[in-house]
Protein backbone atom coordinates (compact mmCIF):
# COMPACT_ATOMS: atom_id res chain seq x y z
CA UNK A 1 0.00 0.00 0.00
CA UNK A 2 2.60 2.20 0.64
CA UNK A 3 4.78 1.33 -1.97
CA UNK A 4 1.64 1.84 -4.23
CA UNK A 5 1.26 5.16 -2.85
CA UNK A 6 4.91 6.44 -3.19
CA UNK A 7 4.72 5.15 -7.08
CA UNK A 8 1.54 7.30 -7.32
CA UNK A 9 2.63 10.14 -5.57
CA UNK A 10 5.83 9.99 -7.55
CA UNK A 11 3.77 10.10 -10.76
CA UNK A 12 2.10 13.05 -9.71
CA UNK A 13 5.26 14.93 -9.19
CA UNK A 14 6.85 13.49 -12.45
CA UNK A 15 3.19 14.83 -14.16
CA UNK A 16 3.13 18.03 -12.43
CA UNK A 17 7.21 18.68 -13.20
CA UNK A 18 5.79 17.94 -17.25
CA UNK A 19 3.20 20.69 -16.73
CA UNK A 20 6.04 23.39 -15.22
CA UNK A 21 8.30 22.82 -17.82
CA UNK A 22 5.96 23.30 -20.89
CA UNK A 23 3.08 25.84 -18.76
CA UNK A 24 2.63 28.02 -21.95
CA UNK A 25 1.55 24.72 -24.03
CA UNK A 26 -0.52 23.37 -21.68
CA UNK A 27 -2.24 26.40 -20.73
CA UNK A 28 -2.91 26.81 -24.37
CA UNK A 29 -4.40 23.35 -24.49
CA UNK A 30 -6.32 24.04 -21.53
CA UNK A 31 -8.21 26.75 -22.77
CA UNK A 32 -8.79 25.26 -26.46
CA UNK A 33 -10.27 22.45 -24.33
CA UNK A 34 -12.17 25.00 -22.18
CA UNK A 35 -13.38 26.69 -25.27
CA UNK A 36 -14.47 23.69 -26.43
CA UNK A 37 -16.22 22.35 -23.63
CA UNK A 38 -18.02 25.62 -23.09
CA UNK A 39 -20.26 25.21 -25.94
CA UNK A 40 -21.98 21.95 -24.85
CA UNK A 41 -21.83 22.98 -21.27
CA UNK A 42 -23.40 26.31 -21.95
CA UNK A 43 -25.94 24.93 -24.12
CA UNK A 44 -26.74 22.98 -21.27
CA UNK A 45 -27.06 25.38 -19.05
CA UNK A 46 -29.23 27.83 -21.12
CA UNK A 47 -31.70 24.23 -21.76
CA UNK A 48 -31.96 23.59 -17.64
CA UNK A 49 -32.87 27.02 -17.09
CA UNK A 50 -35.93 26.78 -20.49
CA UNK A 51 -36.63 23.78 -19.44
CA UNK A 52 -37.32 24.49 -15.33
CA UNK A 53 -39.41 27.30 -16.98
CA UNK A 54 -41.16 25.21 -19.51
CA UNK A 55 -42.23 22.30 -16.62
CA UNK A 56 -43.36 25.59 -14.31
CA UNK A 57 -46.02 25.83 -16.93
CA UNK A 58 -47.05 22.69 -18.10
CA UNK A 59 -47.64 21.73 -14.38
CA UNK A 60 -50.96 23.72 -14.10
CA UNK A 61 -53.75 22.06 -16.40
CA UNK A 62 -55.74 25.13 -17.56
CA UNK A 63 -58.01 25.73 -19.95
CA UNK A 64 -59.67 28.84 -21.43
CA UNK A 65 -63.34 28.60 -23.10
CA UNK A 66 -63.98 31.27 -24.83
CA UNK A 67 -67.89 32.41 -25.30
CA UNK A 68 -69.35 34.02 -28.56
CA UNK A 69 -69.26 37.38 -28.58
CA UNK A 70 -72.93 37.88 -28.60
CA UNK A 71 -74.27 35.20 -25.88
CA UNK A 72 -76.02 36.51 -23.18
CA UNK A 73 -74.99 36.58 -19.77
CA UNK A 74 -77.59 34.29 -18.82
CA UNK A 75 -76.75 31.58 -21.18
CA UNK A 76 -73.03 31.86 -19.92
CA UNK A 77 -74.13 31.87 -16.45
CA UNK A 78 -75.95 28.58 -17.26
CA UNK A 79 -72.95 26.99 -18.76
CA UNK A 80 -71.08 28.27 -15.27
CA UNK A 81 -73.29 26.39 -13.09
CA UNK A 82 -72.92 23.13 -15.89
CA UNK A 83 -69.17 23.27 -15.69
CA UNK A 84 -69.40 23.75 -11.69
CA UNK A 85 -71.20 20.20 -11.59
CA UNK A 86 -68.59 18.70 -13.88
CA UNK A 87 -66.09 16.12 -11.20
CA UNK A 88 -63.18 16.50 -13.75
CA UNK A 89 -62.58 19.97 -13.04
CA UNK A 90 -60.66 21.24 -10.07
CA UNK A 91 -62.02 24.86 -10.33
CA UNK A 92 -63.86 27.38 -12.42
CA UNK A 93 -63.17 30.93 -12.60
CA UNK A 94 -65.76 33.13 -14.89
CA UNK A 95 -64.59 35.82 -16.27
CA UNK A 96 -67.28 38.53 -17.59
CA UNK A 97 -66.82 40.43 -20.77
CA UNK A 98 -66.47 43.74 -18.53
CA UNK A 99 -64.22 42.61 -16.31
CA UNK A 100 -61.88 41.27 -18.96
CA UNK A 101 -61.61 44.67 -20.62
CA UNK A 102 -61.16 46.42 -17.84
CA UNK A 103 -57.81 43.94 -17.21
CA UNK A 104 -56.61 44.68 -20.91
CA UNK A 105 -57.22 48.43 -20.04
CA UNK A 106 -55.26 48.07 -16.51
CA UNK A 107 -52.26 46.37 -19.01
CA UNK A 108 -49.68 49.31 -20.23
CA UNK A 109 -48.97 47.89 -22.96
CA UNK A 110 -52.60 47.87 -24.27
CA UNK A 111 -54.34 50.45 -22.60
CA UNK A 112 -54.36 52.71 -25.46
CA UNK A 113 -55.36 50.38 -28.10
CA UNK A 114 -58.55 48.93 -25.34
CA UNK A 115 -58.98 53.05 -24.75
CA UNK A 116 -59.57 53.69 -28.48
CA UNK A 117 -62.31 50.67 -28.93
CA UNK A 118 -66.23 51.94 -28.89
CA UNK A 119 -67.51 48.70 -27.77
CA UNK A 120 -66.45 45.75 -25.86
CA UNK A 121 -64.55 43.15 -28.54
CA UNK A 122 -64.30 40.75 -25.95
CA UNK A 123 -65.96 37.44 -24.82
CA UNK A 124 -67.34 35.96 -21.69
CA UNK A 125 -64.79 33.31 -20.59
CA UNK A 126 -64.16 30.70 -18.34
CA UNK A 127 -60.70 29.55 -17.23
CA UNK A 128 -61.18 26.19 -15.80
CA UNK A 129 -58.47 24.13 -14.29
CA UNK A 130 -58.61 20.21 -14.65
CA UNK A 131 -57.75 17.46 -11.96
CA UNK A 132 -55.97 15.34 -14.57
CA UNK A 133 -53.06 16.95 -16.06
CA UNK A 134 -52.62 14.11 -18.46
CA UNK A 135 -52.71 16.17 -22.47
CA UNK A 136 -54.80 13.14 -23.35
CA UNK A 137 -57.33 14.54 -20.76
CA UNK A 138 -57.02 17.94 -20.87
CA UNK A 139 -57.75 16.91 -24.95
CA UNK A 140 -60.67 15.14 -23.95
CA UNK A 141 -62.06 17.64 -22.12
CA UNK A 142 -61.30 20.47 -24.78
CA UNK A 143 -63.26 18.56 -27.38
CA UNK A 144 -66.00 18.11 -25.14
CA UNK A 145 -66.84 21.75 -24.61
CA UNK A 146 -66.01 22.50 -28.14
CA UNK A 147 -69.70 21.68 -29.15
CA UNK A 148 -71.47 23.17 -25.93
CA UNK A 149 -74.07 25.77 -26.87
CA UNK A 150 -72.31 29.49 -26.97
CA UNK A 151 -69.05 28.27 -26.43
CA UNK A 152 -66.87 29.92 -29.45
CA UNK A 153 -63.76 28.23 -28.61
CA UNK A 154 -61.34 26.22 -26.03
CA UNK A 155 -57.68 26.38 -25.64
CA UNK A 156 -55.07 24.57 -23.74
CA UNK A 157 -53.03 26.90 -21.95
CA UNK A 158 -50.37 24.53 -21.48
CA UNK A 159 -50.06 23.70 -24.98
CA UNK A 160 -47.20 25.99 -26.24
CA UNK A 161 -45.49 24.99 -22.76
CA UNK A 162 -45.45 21.07 -24.28
CA UNK A 163 -44.77 22.91 -28.07
CA UNK A 164 -41.46 24.15 -25.66
CA UNK A 165 -40.80 21.04 -24.24
CA UNK A 166 -41.03 19.04 -27.54
CA UNK A 167 -38.92 21.79 -28.87
CA UNK A 168 -36.63 21.43 -26.24
CA UNK A 169 -36.15 18.00 -26.37
CA UNK A 170 -34.59 18.65 -29.79
CA UNK A 171 -32.28 21.12 -28.21
CA UNK A 172 -31.09 18.60 -25.83
CA UNK A 173 -30.58 15.58 -28.45
CA UNK A 174 -28.90 18.64 -30.34
CA UNK A 175 -26.40 19.27 -27.46
CA UNK A 176 -25.53 15.97 -26.50
CA UNK A 177 -24.49 15.39 -29.68
CA UNK A 178 -22.34 18.47 -29.96
CA UNK A 179 -21.15 17.51 -26.75
CA UNK A 180 -20.05 14.05 -27.80
CA UNK A 181 -18.28 15.35 -30.77
CA UNK A 182 -16.23 18.38 -29.20
CA UNK A 183 -15.36 15.33 -26.07
CA UNK A 184 -14.09 13.32 -28.84
CA UNK A 185 -12.28 16.66 -30.31
CA UNK A 186 -11.01 16.94 -26.18
CA UNK A 187 -9.78 12.93 -26.66
CA UNK A 188 -8.01 13.94 -29.74
CA UNK A 189 -6.25 17.37 -28.24
CA UNK A 190 -4.61 15.20 -25.29
CA UNK A 191 -4.16 12.45 -27.63
CA UNK A 192 -1.66 14.85 -29.41
CA UNK A 193 -0.52 16.75 -26.39
CA UNK A 194 0.97 13.15 -24.71
CA UNK A 195 2.22 11.95 -28.12
CA UNK A 196 4.51 15.43 -28.24
CA UNK A 197 5.29 14.89 -25.10
CA UNK A 198 6.26 11.29 -25.45
CA UNK A 199 8.05 12.17 -28.38
CA UNK A 200 10.48 15.01 -26.21
CA UNK A 201 10.87 12.37 -24.00
CA UNK A 202 11.62 9.20 -25.90
CA UNK A 203 15.30 9.32 -25.02
CA UNK A 204 13.88 9.34 -21.41
CA UNK A 205 11.49 6.60 -21.86
CA UNK A 206 14.34 4.44 -23.36
CA UNK A 207 16.46 5.07 -20.98
CA UNK A 208 14.05 3.80 -17.66
CA UNK A 209 12.84 1.35 -19.78
CA UNK A 210 16.28 -0.34 -19.69
CA UNK A 211 16.67 0.52 -16.14
CA UNK A 212 14.01 -1.69 -15.34
CA UNK A 213 10.68 0.41 -15.50
CA UNK A 214 7.91 -1.26 -15.60
CA UNK A 215 5.48 0.14 -18.47
CA UNK A 216 3.18 1.31 -15.87
CA UNK A 217 5.80 3.27 -14.48
CA UNK A 218 6.35 5.39 -17.70
CA UNK A 219 2.45 5.42 -18.07
CA UNK A 220 1.55 6.41 -15.18
CA UNK A 221 2.69 10.52 -14.96
CA UNK A 222 1.39 10.73 -18.44
CA UNK A 223 -2.24 9.62 -17.40
CA UNK A 224 -2.59 12.17 -14.64
CA UNK A 225 -0.63 14.65 -17.13
CA UNK A 226 -3.97 14.07 -19.75
CA UNK A 227 -6.29 14.23 -16.91
CA UNK A 228 -5.13 17.38 -15.06
CA UNK A 229 -4.92 18.70 -18.52
CA UNK A 230 -8.65 17.43 -19.03
CA UNK A 231 -9.84 18.97 -15.37
CA UNK A 232 -7.73 22.36 -16.25
CA UNK A 233 -10.18 22.23 -19.43
CA UNK A 234 -13.41 21.48 -17.36
CA UNK A 235 -12.75 24.08 -15.18
CA UNK A 236 -12.19 26.90 -17.97
CA UNK A 237 -15.02 25.95 -19.25
CA UNK A 238 -16.85 25.95 -16.20
CA UNK A 239 -15.00 29.69 -15.85
CA UNK A 240 -16.45 30.97 -19.68
CA UNK A 241 -19.98 29.44 -19.13
CA UNK A 242 -20.52 31.53 -15.93
CA UNK A 243 -18.95 34.44 -17.27
CA UNK A 244 -21.18 34.24 -20.13
CA UNK A 245 -24.40 33.73 -17.94
CA UNK A 246 -23.26 36.63 -15.73
CA UNK A 247 -23.31 39.10 -18.57
CA UNK A 248 -26.11 37.31 -20.07
CA UNK A 249 -27.94 38.37 -17.05
CA UNK A 250 -27.68 42.01 -17.12
CA UNK A 251 -29.66 41.76 -20.18
CA UNK A 252 -31.90 39.40 -19.71
CA UNK A 253 -32.69 41.04 -15.72
CA UNK A 254 -33.39 44.15 -17.71
CA UNK A 255 -35.76 42.26 -20.22
CA UNK A 256 -37.75 40.86 -17.72
CA UNK A 257 -38.09 43.96 -15.83
CA UNK A 258 -40.46 45.42 -18.57
CA UNK A 259 -42.86 42.07 -18.13
CA UNK A 260 -42.53 43.18 -14.36
CA UNK A 261 -40.82 39.53 -14.01
CA UNK A 262 -37.84 38.76 -11.40
CA UNK A 263 -36.26 36.22 -13.98
CA UNK A 264 -32.85 35.62 -14.38
CA UNK A 265 -30.36 32.79 -15.61
CA UNK A 266 -29.45 30.50 -12.79
CA UNK A 267 -25.91 29.12 -13.45
CA UNK A 268 -25.25 25.50 -13.62
CA UNK A 269 -26.01 23.68 -10.26
CA UNK A 270 -22.88 22.32 -8.22
CA UNK A 271 -23.47 19.00 -9.29
CA UNK A 272 -23.22 20.08 -12.86
CA UNK A 273 -20.55 21.15 -12.63
CA UNK A 274 -18.91 18.78 -10.77
CA UNK A 275 -19.83 16.22 -13.66
CA UNK A 276 -18.51 18.26 -16.58
CA UNK A 277 -15.02 18.72 -14.60
CA UNK A 278 -14.93 14.90 -13.79
CA UNK A 279 -16.06 14.33 -17.12
CA UNK A 280 -13.22 16.11 -18.99
CA UNK A 281 -10.80 14.67 -16.56
CA UNK A 282 -11.96 11.34 -17.69
CA UNK A 283 -11.75 12.30 -21.05
CA UNK A 284 -8.33 13.37 -20.74
CA UNK A 285 -7.48 10.51 -19.02
CA UNK A 286 -8.78 8.59 -22.32
CA UNK A 287 -6.71 10.79 -24.86
CA UNK A 288 -3.57 9.70 -22.67
CA UNK A 289 -4.27 6.52 -22.26
CA UNK A 290 -4.87 5.98 -26.25
CA UNK A 291 -1.78 8.17 -26.99
CA UNK A 292 0.84 6.37 -24.68
CA UNK A 293 -0.98 2.72 -25.73
CA UNK A 294 0.03 3.75 -29.17
CA UNK A 295 3.33 5.69 -29.18
CA UNK A 296 5.42 3.41 -26.18
CA UNK A 297 4.76 0.62 -28.24
CA UNK A 298 7.21 2.84 -30.80
CA UNK A 299 9.47 3.02 -28.47
CA UNK B 1 24.57 -17.17 -13.28
CA UNK B 2 24.63 -16.86 -17.19
CA UNK B 3 24.22 -19.17 -19.46
CA UNK B 4 24.60 -19.72 -23.11
CA UNK B 5 23.17 -22.52 -25.03
CA UNK B 6 23.58 -23.19 -28.94
CA UNK B 7 22.59 -19.40 -29.08
CA UNK B 8 22.08 -17.73 -32.12
CA UNK B 9 20.67 -13.98 -33.46
CA UNK B 10 19.89 -13.23 -36.63
CA UNK B 11 18.86 -9.78 -37.09
CA UNK B 12 15.97 -8.90 -39.83
CA UNK B 13 17.63 -8.90 -42.95
CA UNK B 14 19.85 -12.28 -42.79
CA UNK B 15 22.58 -10.29 -40.88
CA UNK B 16 23.93 -13.54 -38.85
CA UNK B 17 25.37 -11.98 -35.26
CA UNK B 18 25.85 -14.64 -33.43
CA UNK B 19 26.21 -18.23 -34.33
CA UNK B 20 25.71 -21.51 -31.91
CA UNK B 21 27.48 -20.03 -28.35
CA UNK B 22 27.74 -21.63 -25.78
CA UNK B 23 29.37 -20.73 -22.54
CA UNK B 24 28.42 -20.49 -18.62
CA UNK B 25 29.54 -17.90 -16.37
CA UNK B 26 29.22 -18.64 -12.65
CA UNK B 27 28.30 -16.06 -9.84
CA UNK B 28 31.29 -14.21 -8.68
CA UNK B 29 33.09 -14.70 -11.63
CA UNK B 30 34.79 -11.82 -14.23
CA UNK B 31 34.88 -12.30 -17.60
CA UNK B 32 36.01 -10.43 -20.75
CA UNK B 33 34.36 -10.67 -24.33
CA UNK B 34 36.76 -9.65 -26.62
CA UNK B 35 36.66 -9.43 -30.57
CA UNK B 36 36.53 -6.87 -33.62
CA UNK B 37 34.11 -4.51 -33.86
CA UNK B 38 30.89 -6.72 -35.69
CA UNK B 39 32.31 -9.71 -34.06
CA UNK B 40 28.81 -10.24 -31.93
CA UNK B 41 29.69 -9.05 -28.14
CA UNK B 42 27.20 -5.73 -28.52
CA UNK B 43 24.59 -8.34 -29.23
CA UNK B 44 25.50 -11.00 -26.60
CA UNK B 45 25.40 -7.73 -24.31
CA UNK B 46 21.49 -7.10 -25.96
CA UNK B 47 20.49 -10.91 -25.33
CA UNK B 48 21.73 -10.45 -21.89
CA UNK B 49 19.40 -7.32 -21.33
CA UNK B 50 16.50 -8.81 -22.83
CA UNK B 51 16.72 -5.84 -25.62
CA UNK B 52 17.21 -8.38 -28.40
CA UNK B 53 15.93 -12.02 -28.41
CA UNK B 54 17.54 -14.60 -29.57
CA UNK B 55 16.68 -16.62 -33.05
CA UNK B 56 17.32 -19.87 -31.41
CA UNK B 57 18.84 -21.46 -28.57
CA UNK B 58 18.57 -20.36 -25.10
CA UNK B 59 19.94 -17.23 -22.81
CA UNK B 60 19.56 -18.20 -19.00
CA UNK B 61 19.99 -15.37 -16.64
CA UNK B 62 19.83 -16.60 -12.91
CA UNK B 63 17.95 -19.09 -13.80
CA UNK B 64 15.70 -17.11 -15.59
CA UNK B 65 15.01 -18.56 -19.88
CA UNK B 66 15.00 -14.59 -21.15
CA UNK B 67 13.83 -15.53 -24.29
CA UNK B 68 10.92 -16.86 -23.01
CA UNK B 69 10.32 -13.79 -20.21
CA UNK B 70 6.67 -12.18 -20.89
CA UNK B 71 6.87 -8.95 -21.88
CA UNK B 72 5.63 -7.50 -18.27
CA UNK B 73 8.62 -9.72 -16.16
CA UNK B 74 11.54 -8.06 -18.38
CA UNK B 75 11.50 -4.74 -16.11
CA UNK B 76 12.46 -7.06 -13.25
CA UNK B 77 14.83 -9.04 -15.12
CA UNK B 78 16.97 -5.70 -15.91
CA UNK B 79 16.52 -4.70 -12.03
CA UNK B 80 18.87 -7.95 -11.02
CA UNK B 81 21.79 -6.54 -13.81
CA UNK B 82 23.74 -3.85 -13.91
CA UNK B 83 24.25 -2.47 -17.42
CA UNK B 84 26.87 0.09 -18.45
CA UNK B 85 25.61 0.77 -21.99
CA UNK B 86 28.45 1.29 -25.15
CA UNK B 87 26.70 4.71 -25.42
CA UNK B 88 26.48 5.36 -22.03
CA UNK B 89 22.52 6.43 -21.98
CA UNK B 90 23.27 9.43 -19.92
CA UNK B 91 20.09 12.04 -19.57
CA UNK B 92 21.76 15.20 -20.58
CA UNK B 93 19.44 17.31 -19.18
CA UNK B 94 19.49 16.61 -15.26
CA UNK B 95 22.06 16.67 -13.17
CA UNK B 96 24.75 13.56 -11.94
CA UNK B 97 22.68 13.32 -8.70
CA UNK B 98 19.50 12.68 -10.63
CA UNK B 99 20.98 10.46 -13.16
CA UNK B 100 22.02 7.81 -10.18
CA UNK B 101 18.78 8.17 -8.76
CA UNK B 102 16.32 6.95 -12.02
CA UNK B 103 16.44 3.49 -10.96
CA UNK B 104 15.81 3.79 -7.75
CA UNK B 105 12.68 6.16 -8.69
CA UNK B 106 10.68 2.57 -9.60
CA UNK B 107 12.23 0.89 -6.36
CA UNK B 108 10.20 0.85 -3.33
CA UNK B 109 13.01 2.97 -1.13
CA UNK B 110 11.81 5.79 0.52
CA UNK B 111 13.19 9.61 -0.97
CA UNK B 112 15.87 9.65 1.33
CA UNK B 113 16.89 5.89 1.50
CA UNK B 114 17.10 6.14 -2.40
CA UNK B 115 19.10 9.52 -1.78
CA UNK B 116 21.28 7.90 0.47
CA UNK B 117 22.09 4.98 -1.67
CA UNK B 118 22.67 7.59 -4.40
CA UNK B 119 25.25 9.14 -2.68
CA UNK B 120 26.78 6.03 -1.72
CA UNK B 121 27.24 5.49 -5.54
CA UNK B 122 28.76 8.32 -6.54
CA UNK B 123 31.13 8.40 -3.43
CA UNK B 124 32.30 4.88 -4.78
CA UNK B 125 33.24 6.00 -8.36
CA UNK B 126 34.34 9.48 -7.03
CA UNK B 127 31.98 12.16 -7.95
CA UNK B 128 30.27 12.55 -4.88
CA UNK B 129 31.37 16.49 -4.91
CA UNK B 130 30.05 16.48 -9.03
CA UNK B 131 26.24 15.37 -7.73
CA UNK B 132 24.85 18.88 -8.80
CA UNK B 133 27.17 19.10 -12.31
CA UNK B 134 25.35 18.34 -15.29
CA UNK B 135 26.80 15.03 -17.75
CA UNK B 136 27.91 17.60 -20.23
CA UNK B 137 30.29 19.04 -17.70
CA UNK B 138 32.03 15.72 -17.05
CA UNK B 139 34.98 14.52 -19.02
CA UNK B 140 34.52 11.34 -20.87
CA UNK B 141 36.06 9.38 -18.07
CA UNK B 142 33.66 10.62 -15.78
CA UNK B 143 30.62 10.31 -17.54
CA UNK B 144 31.70 6.67 -17.81
CA UNK B 145 32.02 6.19 -14.11
CA UNK B 146 28.95 8.31 -13.53
CA UNK B 147 27.13 5.54 -15.86
CA UNK B 148 28.89 2.79 -13.38
CA UNK B 149 27.48 4.86 -10.71
CA UNK B 150 23.69 4.42 -12.01
CA UNK B 151 24.33 0.75 -12.97
CA UNK B 152 25.62 -0.49 -9.31
CA UNK B 153 23.26 1.57 -7.51
CA UNK B 154 20.49 -0.76 -7.23
CA UNK B 155 23.30 -3.06 -6.15
CA UNK B 156 22.90 -5.65 -8.77
CA UNK B 157 24.20 -9.38 -8.51
CA UNK B 158 25.69 -8.95 -11.85
CA UNK B 159 26.95 -5.65 -13.73
CA UNK B 160 27.51 -5.84 -17.42
CA UNK B 161 29.58 -3.40 -19.52
CA UNK B 162 29.53 -2.82 -23.54
CA UNK B 163 32.83 -0.91 -24.35
CA UNK B 164 33.07 1.07 -21.07
CA UNK B 165 36.56 2.05 -21.68
CA UNK B 166 36.13 2.99 -25.48
CA UNK B 167 37.12 6.08 -26.63
CA UNK B 168 39.08 6.72 -22.84
CA UNK B 169 42.95 7.24 -22.43
CA UNK B 170 44.66 4.70 -21.16
CA UNK B 171 44.66 5.96 -17.51
CA UNK B 172 40.87 6.91 -17.56
CA UNK B 173 40.27 3.35 -18.87
CA UNK B 174 42.58 1.67 -16.15
CA UNK B 175 40.40 3.56 -13.76
CA UNK B 176 37.26 2.17 -14.87
CA UNK B 177 38.42 -1.15 -14.86
CA UNK B 178 39.56 -0.98 -11.34
CA UNK B 179 36.29 -0.23 -10.50
CA UNK B 180 34.67 -3.20 -12.45
CA UNK B 181 37.38 -5.18 -10.01
CA UNK B 182 36.68 -4.01 -6.88
CA UNK B 183 32.52 -4.62 -7.55
CA UNK B 184 34.03 -8.46 -8.51
CA UNK B 185 35.83 -8.73 -5.32
CA UNK B 186 32.97 -8.10 -3.36
CA UNK B 187 30.81 -10.87 -5.14
CA UNK B 188 29.61 -9.26 -8.20
CA UNK B 189 29.43 -11.73 -11.55
CA UNK B 190 31.06 -8.73 -13.80
CA UNK B 191 30.87 -9.01 -17.53
CA UNK B 192 32.86 -6.34 -19.87
CA UNK B 193 32.69 -6.68 -23.47
CA UNK B 194 36.18 -4.90 -24.89
CA UNK B 195 38.33 -5.03 -27.83
CA UNK B 196 41.19 -3.78 -26.42
CA UNK B 197 43.55 -6.81 -25.86
CA UNK B 198 45.76 -5.04 -24.30
CA UNK B 199 43.55 -4.34 -20.99
CA UNK B 200 42.85 -8.06 -21.16
CA UNK B 201 46.58 -9.07 -20.97
CA UNK B 202 47.04 -6.64 -18.03
CA UNK B 203 44.11 -8.58 -16.04
CA UNK B 204 44.01 -12.33 -15.55
CA UNK B 205 40.88 -12.93 -16.12
CA UNK B 206 38.43 -15.17 -17.80
CA UNK B 207 38.10 -14.12 -21.72
CA UNK B 208 35.34 -15.66 -24.38
CA UNK B 209 36.66 -14.52 -27.67
CA UNK B 210 34.37 -13.84 -30.13
CA UNK B 211 34.76 -13.94 -34.12
CA UNK B 212 32.29 -13.59 -37.15
CA UNK B 213 29.48 -14.45 -34.31
CA UNK B 214 31.20 -17.77 -33.32
CA UNK B 215 32.46 -18.34 -29.77
CA UNK B 216 36.37 -18.91 -31.14
CA UNK B 217 37.59 -18.97 -28.29
CA UNK B 218 36.90 -19.75 -24.04
CA UNK B 219 40.07 -19.25 -21.46
CA UNK B 220 38.08 -21.19 -19.35
CA UNK B 221 38.67 -24.84 -21.61
CA UNK B 222 42.15 -24.04 -22.33
CA UNK B 223 44.23 -24.41 -25.01
CA UNK B 224 46.36 -21.13 -24.07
Amino acid sequence: MNAWLRQHGRAIASAAAKISAQRTTNAVSALVIGIALALPAGGYALLSNLTGLAQRTSLEPQLSLYMLPETKSSESEALGKRLRADPRLAAVRFVPRDEALAAMRGTEALAEVFAALERNPLPDAFVLRALDSAPGALDVLAGEYRVLPGVAQVQIDSDWARRLEAVLRIARTGIFMLGALLGIALVAVTFNTIRLQVLTQRQEIEVTKLLGATDGFIRRPFFYLGAAQGLAGGVAALGIVWLSIESLNQGVRALAATYGSAFQLTHLAGADGVAVAALAAFLGWLGAFLSVSIHLREI
Amino acid sequence: MIGFSKVSKRYPGGFEALKDVSFSIAAGELTFVTGHSGAGKSTLFKLIAAIERATSGTVLVNGQNVGALRPAAIPFLRRNLGLVFQDQKLLYDRSVFDNVMLPLAFSDFSGREAARRARAALDKVGLLARERAHPMQLSGGEQQRLAIARAVVNRPAVLIADEPTANLDAGSAERIIALFLSFNQVGVTVLIATHDEQLIARHAARTLRLAAGGLEHDSAEGGE
